[in-house]
């Protein structure tokens, strides 16, 4: 018997990714990017989010190898005096966080409606899959804004700053489920028809098991394909709402926070607060979707060539 | 006279990433005029790959690294693809066990006879209709005229197999290569396509080549037969003969097997074991491990196929 | 259909239509005024049969003869939408879910496609415990592990290979593997699906064998579905012939194959083909298979049967029983119109 690493070193997974000089090079820069954002408070050169640390005559320094650049600044400060590689971490570190986070709702609630839909049929899944519709059919930023304006009226203004990440998380996370739904229900359909499926149900095991013990996993490869694309769009949403001023709190900046902050700034001269923090959002974007490209085609089983 | 078809040593290989293996392993037959013959074997026997090496149509990763193929006298296995096509589907023409992958769905059967016809000939269109309506009265298709207006998803199965019948047989071609052509078919109507591919074989004076894995039709429908295990042929000789005195013991387990064959309620003849998969064929003889008559030599040599009796060559050391 | 004792198996008068119309926007037809209009496939129309305690019933028929779905509807995976369903005396077509859990120990079924009734995700020793555990759930782990080395074995396939894989085996191994979760609840009677007719000629008859010893070492009645005519005659005590839904002619296998009595019998076993036979006389069926959408009028058979009369075009045949004790559902054989 091999074992599990010997087949993982022998799987068709590896060396199609050992061969895909684009894979290999967008995995290593997200690696650097995930170890960046969650070592973030250990690596930067100063903690943004403390005032005490802040003062506001370093603001606008630019970057150290332009005039007026520091070394105590690599990469400027912005209008607060805030130290720019410090807080794109920080930004970076929030980004995740709230992309990772937004997924996990979506999936989950995407997978068991999903499910629901696909196995049941009938009324259950018209009922499901309309709403999704309707939900689809509601630009999500509106959807993201109202949700977000409901809840700030509800906790009050004042409390948000604190409240922001988990808020954040939720309002992205539900106004995107429908994308989940919609996949699963799709390869559930598909599986259900299977002989495997009646054979579970000669055995007389109840709908609840078959559906999630049986089915599901059978019916998770297409969910990794869309998580992996959908944390790029929980990122580019989270960066969208807080331009837009209902996200991350200026004291507390994710990447579209920082983007906002320094939009004001562009015109008279100090680019780098907006171009930095935007540069690096593309980059990471721009990674997973490229990772989430191939692994579709590797797990296309249409693709496959063993 | 020299054969219509005659395959010499065909060896194919596919190129994998844990290196080449081999497909085909020196398969040799001929073909004369107006002959029919069989090829037999379990799946991954390289029955179809055989079929497809004829009409170059390998897919990649594979090649043929061996061998030749004689069509009409001429070399046939290095032909340059331009080359090739016009052979392939105009003097040897192939049918497939799903008639939707020759048909396509988009288009009404008459285009799609006419098209083709236009592609390998110069004639007008009414010409190429005319052609396409004689072709289908041959393959006894009712009301042929409405036919040509029809989708395909609008025929039966039977009927979708006749069209194709009928399309191969558009350029008059010398050889129909037929792959499982009934495998997907119920018996009733499998019997109706058997009957007409006969009668056209010996109506138009065409060479069949008939794959499949029914030892049953092949024994109705053919005069020769070669038998493939693991990539070569291991029996290979008249139909009537060979149905009734196989020689290789793997030929006779495979007639032993056929429910029918003996008493109803007693056990079948069975062969132990299964085919050995392509990247690990066993040395010696392919069949030995399976076999009953395997003795030391098996092992170690590869057999030959030779003549053994009642004029049926054979690849087994042992008779 | 009446029997003087009680059969293992009884369907009566079974009727299972399928609506495929779909939903509002699909049934919408606007042809002579606007209304609604209903598709439904008739799978299974009006068949009764028994089966008695040991032995095989085959019920044979060519692609969309409503076999397969007459398999499920006994199986209860179909509500039938008429008719009844008895085991050992029972009715079983009206059990709820729970009510249905002692007779899933005693039916079970084998597949078609050794591909797709293994789930891929799971070990062959998570796909035989799984019922094991279900149906007991104080069976110890030890109990449990020894039952699945035991059917393993009766199956023939090494015990040793419990922790692998469906993808790990070759199709008449994981054949094999099915075999044994049909058996392992140590059932009466098992429903094989077309269980031979995705595998090669050679593994064929390795599963025939084994599934005729495991008749005999576990006393058990099979309902044997399958199109390969060759197949039943080996393998079944009596056969049923169904068409579009219908049965044509029930009888046991040595009466059915040496003397067929309905014209469709009469055309499919002549179109068998048979090793070393040659050039053999079919008989030739008129016409093309009707949908089982459109049904034909009276005898289901008449548009495609040479000796149709019109009494065929207008009345439905009914099931007699002959002096053999077979069953036939043709005017012809009724009357006894000169047919050959």
């Amino acid at each position: 018997m091999k074992t599990k690493l010997q087949q993982f070193k022998e799987s068709y997974f590896l060396y199609s990714f050992r061969r895909d000089m684009v894979a290999m090079a967008s995995f290593v820069v997200l690696v650097f990017f995930l170890v960046i954002a969650f070592a973030a408070p250990w690596i930067s050169p100063m903690d943004p989010y403390d005032s005490a640390n802040i003062d506001i005559m370093n603001s606008e320094i630019p970057p150290m190898w332009m005039d007026g650049g520091s070394m105590e600044f690599p990469l400027g400060t912005d209008n607060q005096g805030r130290d720019m590689l410090s807080t794109m971490f920080y930004g970076l570190r929030t980004s995740i966080i709230i992309g990772l986070g937004a997924v996990a709702i979506q999936a989950a609630i995407g997978i068991v409606l999903g499910l629901m839909a696909g196995y049941l049929g009938g009324k259950t899944d018209a009922i499901l899959m309309r709403l999704a519709d309707i939900q689809f059919s509601f630009p999500y930023l509106m959807v993201a804004i109202f949700m977000s304006a409901i809840f700030q009226v509800v906790f009050g203004a004042g409390s948000f700053e604190q409240l922001a990440i988990p808020l954040l998380t939720i309002i992205i996370g539900l106004s995107n489920w429908p994308m989940f739904a919609r996949t699963i229900r799709a390869s559930v359909m598909g599986e259900k028809n299977k002989e495997y499926v009646e054979a579970a149900r000669v055995i007389g095991l109840p709908q609840r098991i078959i559906m999630f013990r049986h089915i599901l996993p059978n019916a998770l490869t297409s969910v990794m394909v869309i998580s992996t694309i959908q944390v790029a769009n929980a990122v580019m949403s989270e960066a969208a709402l807080s331009f837009l001023g209902l996200g991350m709190p200026v004291t507390k900046p994710s990447l579209g926070s920082l983007i906002r902050s320094g939009q004001e700034f562009f015109f008279s001269g100090s680019w780098w607060i907006t171009v930095l923090p935007g540069l690096w959002l593309v980059l990471f974007v721009l990674v997973i979707n490229l990772l989430g490209d191939w692994l579709r085609d590797v797990l296309n089983p249409k693709l496959y060539k063993g | 006279m020299p054969s219509l078809l005659e395959v010499r040593d065909l060896e194919v290989k596919f190129a994998l990433r844990s290196g080449d293996i081999t497909a085909i392993d020196g398969v040799s037959f001929q073909l004369d005029p107006g002959e029919r013959m069989g090829l037999v074997g379990e799946s991954g026997a390289g029955k179809s790959v055989t079929g497809f090496a004829i009409i170059n149509l390998i897919s990649k990763p594979g090649y043929i690294s061996r061998g030749s193929i004689h069509f009409e006298g001429k070399e046939i296995s290095a032909y340059p693809p331009d080359k090739m096509r016009k052979i392939r589907g105009n003097r040897i023409s192939m049918i497939f066990q799903d008639p939707m992958m020759t048909l396509n769905p988009v288009y009404t059967i008459g285009f799609q006879m006419i098209e083709t016809l236009k592609a390998h000939r110069n004639i007008s269109k009414s010409q190429a209709r005319a052609i396409a309506l004689e072709k289908l009265k041959l393959v006894q298709m009712p009301s042929p005229e409405k036919r040509l207006a029809q989708y395909p998803h609008e025929l039966s199965g039977g009927m979708r197999q006749r069209i194709i019948i009928a399309i191969s047989l558009l350029a008059d071609p010398a050889i129909i290569i037929a792959d499982e052509p009934t495998t997907a078919l119920d018996v009733t109507i499998q019997a109706e396509i058997m009957d007409l591919l006969q009668e056209l074989c010996e109506n138009e004076k065409m060479g069949l080549m008939l794959i499949t894995h029914d030892l049953g039709v092949v024994s109705q429908v053919t005069e020769k037969i070669a038998v493939m295990y693991a990539g070569k042929i291991i029996e290979y000789g008249p139909t009537e003969t060979v149905v009734h005195h196989p020689v290789h013991p793997y030929t006779i387990g495979l007639i032993g097997s056929i429910p029918g064959s003996i008493e109803p309620g007693k056990d079948l003849k069975q062969i132990p074991g299964m085919m050995p998969t392509l990247t690990n064929i066993p040395p010696g003889c392919a069949f030995n491990p399976r076999c009953e008559l395997a003795a030391d030599i098996c092992t170690q040599q590869t057999p030959v196929l030779e003549e053994k009796q009642n004029g049926i060559m054979a690849a087994c050391h042992m008779k | 259909m009446t029997t003087n004792h009680t059969p293992l198996l009884r369907v009566q008068d079974v009727v299972k239509h399928f609506d495929i119309s779909g939903g509002f926007l699909d049934q919408l037809r606007f042809k002579g005024g606007i209304h609604l209009e209903k598709t439904t496939v008739k799978a299974v129309n009006n068949v009764s049969l028994f089966v008695n305690k040991g032995e095989t019933l085959s019920v044979v028929g060519e692609s969309g003869c409503g076999k397969s779905t007459l398999a499920r509807v006994i199986l209860g995976l179909y509500r039938p939408n008429a008719g009844k369903i008895f085991y050992d005396g029972q009715r079983i077509d009206t059990l709820t879910h729970e009510q249905w859990l002692p007779y899933r120990r005693k039916m079970q079924m084998i597949f078609q496609d050794p591909y797709a009734s293994l789930n891929p995700r799971k070990t062959v020793r998570q796909t035989l415990e799984e019922p094991l555990r279900f149906h007991n759930p104080k069976m110890t782990s030890q109990e449990a592990m020894d039952k699945v080395a035991y059917v393993m074995e009766q199956v023939g396939v090494d015990p040793a290979w419990i922790a692998r894989h469906p993808h790990e085996f070759s199709g008449g191994q994981r054949q094999r593997i099915s075999i044994a979760r049909g058996l392992i609840l140590d059932p009466d009677f098992i429903v094989a699906d077309e269980p031979v007719s995705a595998l090669d000629v050679s593994i064929q008859a390795q599963i025939l064998n084994l599934l005729m010893d495991l008749r005999e070492k576990h006393d058990l009645t099979y309902l044997f579905i399958t199109h390969d005519l060759s197949v039943v005659h080996h393998i079944s005590s009596r056969v049923a012939v169904l068409y579009l839904g219908t049965l044509c002619e029930l009888a046991s296998a040595n009466d059915l194959f040496n003397e067929p009595r309905h014209p469709y019998t009469r055309a499919l076993l002549s179109a068998i083909p048979k090793i070393g036979e040659k050039k053999a006389k079919h008989i030739k069926l008129k016409g093309e298979v009707p949908t089982p959408v459109h049904l034909p009028s009276g005898c289901v058979f008449h548009n495609r049967c040479v000796f149709a009369r019109d009494r065929c075009k207008k009345e439905f045949p009914r099931l007699n029983e002959l002096p053999n004790g077979s069953f036939v559902s043709c005017h012809g054989v009724e009357e006894g119109w000169p047919m050959a």
